[in-house]
């Protein structure tokens, strides 16, 4: 068996980062690899340093044994080398013919372009691998797990033999991942090879056949998927041992913190994103609302804390009715928020972390009084802020902007939960986050349910909602389809309510 | 799985704008009746003239309507459609409007032209005229922003194009070397401006601001320190001739209006439909556009995205510097300070109620020459409307059009944004 790809020696420098140490990578033919690591390990840039969208300081890169220099994407793509990116790379306005032709656009007459023989090879492509997809639909029309068949098309007409894909379950539900894994299992078929990208442990034991794993720009090892075990590709991925599991005690429930009735909210564009949500949260438990990205979850939770106006409903806020009313009156009334964009909503970068600290309070003693900031106060909150909740940071008076995305959260969880809450409301809490702080940031969500706060959890990523959710609410395209008690559920079940089938009644739900 | 499509507009608000389309076209019926019915006096007709006295079209007997009947017929239509759209409901968005702007404007000028004779066939010629120096500016804005850079600097490059033309063509005595010359200043200038944003990023509105404000200064500095002291040599250039088309030109009405124009007007019709075409069914606009909405895609597809950017930029420029060259040696001859009047704004208003689409565009502009050149023609009538208030009309259909009221668009992913690798 021949290797198709080999990476040597690759080095990569930005300003202040070593982000690839001396990569070696083998890629053999016909077979899947698995680069494994956490955010940041140095996965993407090595990946874009072979698509040639970055140039490397240093190494080789050999196709089937030769070196090869590669500047460009065209490059890349004249070796055969594909690539998807995490986030898609298409024109939503466009149709899926007009994308997938884009830079290798055949004409008639040299000067019009050829849509009917580009749909004509669409369709010629979707037959051989599987791949179905309407080349004439526009993407902007088309759910996620069909734009990523677009991308792998892209590829695929463009004659690539080395498919990269670049943390290609992020976006899709259960079944859409099983999909995604049939289809490279018939590429694999067909003789392509492919690279494959992620940081979730129980995916590459699934599909790898090799598996490597980057730790801070290095390779830190490659192990058989056949000896691979959570645990052992954890602490290769972080460097110590990582406790999985989140530990929690059985709920104490008590009174309803939040209550949502009929709700629906319109997005910033008028569409109708939450269509009619009921539900509520008690006082010690944790209500995880599952969902692909994009089904109304965001704009449930900004309208929760005030951001977006209701279009009707009620919602009802430790027994109290909230209509028309500002983000400050809900913080006031003991509502916690990490927002989902935490670097957007949840600081301001350009501001200290002491500023940072008290975003929520600072027109209130002890941080003011009259029209003047108590420095001090401010200060010496901060400095406790910082050690009780480790927030890595050389002071308190650099910007928010120069910290590590984990370390961010942990100044806006330290920030959120120093003041008395009643109700947390965590949105993608540990989005981009290494697992190390993930570990940190759920003991101190299930930290605070012990305490008698009632947590409305919304996360894409259902391990996080499996682990610490006592009820799950499954939404999709604004709606809730059913909430269930997370002792019971398994995530087939669950998986099915994310892409909108409820299986109870075979009758499909919008 | 049929799901219903929750990003679809919902029933209530297209119930709401059918209601409101409803009221409007009532209302307009009872303005229409109010403003002109009372006011015009039974019996008297309308003269609508259908000939120009100097094109080569056939002469076709002039439109002679009642003008109280006209008026009144106008009103009723747009309340029985106004009715009828409150009841039932018509889909279509622009031809309401379309009812809108007809009746009212049919019944004004049967109103304003009560008992005396208005030129239709030459106000519909000069609207094409008037819209020229607007569609070439809206092209120049379509080009930059389907790739992305907004360039709000036509007025400025108008301006200076036009004064370069005039110039090289009285020093050169050759119009067609001023033409060219306004094509390459006006190349010039947006090669500038798409360097700075492209090269250095700089804030595109703030750049094409400076560029409004560098073609103000610089061409009313040069106007008066040296055009004014020697008008002869190097402000009189002379115009373009007409070109008459044989045979299409004999068309009633439409014949003298398209087929009978100087070059400047002919080239412009020409771009707008090369553009289309370009835009849409070829391997360079597939690019453009792509390029516009998701840079970032076009870069991992091997697109050049700069390389697409300056190009696209620099074409525009020279197309606004041929809407330049039309305001001097295009239409009078001679340069006079700020002449262009706000024109490169107008074609940029045209943008975007064309839909940032060369066809819409064009079509756009065709509106504001209309209002442009009855304003004119309304002058000469005497209508007993202050002057001032009907120089505004140009303006007022501007305004009307960017609050988005009607046709409101959606531009270019990522019109105005940098693309930073």
């Amino acid at each position: 068996m021949t290797n198709v790809l080999e990476l040597r020696g690759i080095t990569k420098r930005f300003p202040g980062v070593l982000a690839n140490d001396k990569i070696d990578i083998t890629l053999r033919e016909g077979k899947i690899l698995a680069l494994l690591g956490e955010n940041g390990a140095g996965k993407t840039t090595l990946m874009n340093i072979l698509y040639g969208l970055y140039k490397p300081d240093e190494g080789q890169i050999l196709v089937r044994g030769k070196e090869v220099t590669i500047h460009s994407p065209n490059d890349a793509i004249e070796r055969g080398i594909g690539m998807v990116h995490q986030h898609f790379m298409l024109v939503p306005v466009m149709t899926v013919t007009e994308n997938v032709m884009l830079g290798v656009e055949p004409t008639k007459n040299g000067i019009f372009l050829d849509k009917e023989k580009v749909a004509k090879r669409i369709r010629e492509i979707s037959d051989q691998y599987g791949l179905a997809v309407d080349p004439t639909a526009y993407i902007k029309d088309l759910p996620v797990g069909i734009q990523q068949r677009v991308e792998i098309i892209k590829v695929l007409y463009r004659q690539a033999n080395i498919l990269i894909l670049d943390e290609p379950t992020a976006v899709l539900t259960p079944q859409e991942v099983d999909g995604l894994f049939q289809i490279l299992q018939t590429l694999i078929d067909k003789g392509k090879s492919i690279i494959f990208i992620t940081h979730k442990l129980k995916e590459v034991m699934h599909a790898a056949d090799d598996i490597t794993v980057l730790r801070l720009g290095r390779v830190v090892g490659s192990i058989d998927p056949k000896d691979a075990t959570p645990e052992i590709l954890a602490t290769m991925m972080v460097g110590r041992d990582v406790n999985l599991v989140v530990n929690k005690k059985a709920a104490q429930v008590k009174e309803v913190a939040l209550e949502v009735k009929d709700l629906f909210v319109r997005d910033e564009r008028q569409n109708l994103t939450v269509n009619g949500v009921s539900f509520e949260v008690r006082k010690g438990e944790v209500l995880g609302v599952a969902g692909v990205q994009g089904n109304g979850q965001t704009e449930l939770v900004y309208a929760l804390t005030g951001l977006l106006p209701l279009d009707s409903g009620q919602i009802t806020l430790l027994g109290e009715a909230i209509k028309h009313t500002t983000p400050r009156n809900i913080l006031e009334r003991g509502v916690a928020h990490i927002p989902e964009d935490r670097q957007r909503h949840g600081l301001i970068l350009s501001f200290p972390i002491h500023d940072n600290m008290m975003l929520c309070t600072y027109y209130k003693p002890p941080f003011a009084r009259g029209v003047s900031l108590q420095a001090k106060k401010i200060f010496s909150n901060a400095e406790e802020l910082v050690k009780q909740y480790d927030v890595r940071t050389p002071n308190i008076y650099v910007n928010a902007g120069t910290l590590s995305g984990g370390n961010q959260q942990k100044v806006i969880v330290a920030r959120e939960f120093s003041r008395p809450i009643q109700l947390l409301i965590a949105s993608q809490p540990t989005r981009g986050l290494d697992v190390g702080s993930i570990e940190y940031i759920h003991s101190r969500i299930i930290q605070k349910r012990d305490e008698g706060t009632g947590v409305l959890l919304v996360s894409s990523e259902l391990d996080e909602i499996l682990a610490l959710s006592d009820r799950i609410a499954v939404m999709y395209k604004g709606q809730i389809m059913d909430i269930l008690d997370a002792s019971k559920v398994n995530k087939e079940y669950l998986g099915l309510l994310m892409a909108g089938v409820h299986p109870t009644n075979t009758a499909t739900k919008n | 799985m049929t799901n219903t499509n929750i990003q679809q507009i919902n029933p209530k608000s297209a119930k709401r704008t059918q209601i409101i389309y409803g009221f409007v076209l009532i209302v307009v019926g009872l303005l229409i009746y109010l403003l002109f019915g009372l006011n015009t006096e039974a019996g008297v007709l309308t003269t609508f003239g259908l000939n120009l006295a100097s094109s080569q079209a056939i002469k076709i007997p002039d439109l002679v309507l009642p003008a109280l009947t006209t008026v009144y017929l106008m009103a009723a239509i747009a309340v029985f459609i106004g009715a009828y759209q409150l009841a039932r409901g018509i889909r279509s968005t622009g031809a309401l409007i379309g009812v809108i702007a007809f009746t009212f404007v049919v019944a004004f000028l049967a109103w304003a032209a009560q008992d005396k004779s208005f030129n239709l066939a030459g106000m519909l010629s000069s609207t094409l005229v008037r819209a020229t120096p607007i569609a070439l500016a809206a092209l120049c804005g379509v080009i930059s922003e389907r790739s992305a850079v907004i360039n709000i600097g036509i007025e400025g490059i108008m301006l200076i194009a036009a004064q370069v033309a005039v110039v090289t063509a009285s020093i050169t005595n050759n119009l067609y070397v001023g033409l060219i010359a306004a094509i390459v200043v006006g190349g010039l200038v947006a090669a500038f401006h798409a360097f700075l944003v492209i090269r250095f990023k700089v804030d595109q509105t703030v750049s094409s601001v400076a560029i409004n404000i560098f073609g103000a200064g610089i061409t009313s500095f040069i106007s008066s320190r040296f055009l004014q002291t020697a008008t002869d040599t190097l402000n009189n250039s002379g115009t373009f001739p007409i070109i008459t088309i044989p045979g299409l030109s004999k068309i009633p009405i439409i014949g003298p209006m398209l087929f009978e124009n100087n070059i400047i007007i002919y080239m412009m019709v020409l771009l707008v439909i090369v553009m289309h075409i370009t835009l849409f069914h070829t391997p360079w606009g597939l690019r453009t556009r792509a390029v516009g909405e998701h840079p970032k895609a076009a870069d991992t597809l091997g697109i050049n995205v700069y390389f697409v950017r300056y190009v696209n930029v620099i074409i525009g420029g020279m197309i606004a510097g041929l809407g330049g060259a039309y305001f001097t040696i295009g239409s009078v001859g001679r340069f006079d300070e700020i002449m262009t009047s706000g024109k490169g704004f107008i074609g940029l208003a045209a943008m975007i109620f064309g839909k940032w689409n060369p066809i819409g565009a064009f079509t756009s502009s065709l509106i504001f020459g209309f209002a442009d050149s009855l304003q004119v023609k309304l002058q000469i009538l005497r209508v007993p409307i202050p002057s001032e208030f009907l120089l505004m009309a140009p303006y007022i259909v501007t305004m009307i059009i960017l609050t988005g009221v009607v046709g409101r668009a959606i531009p270019p992913a990522a019109d105005g944004q940098p693309y930073e690798k």
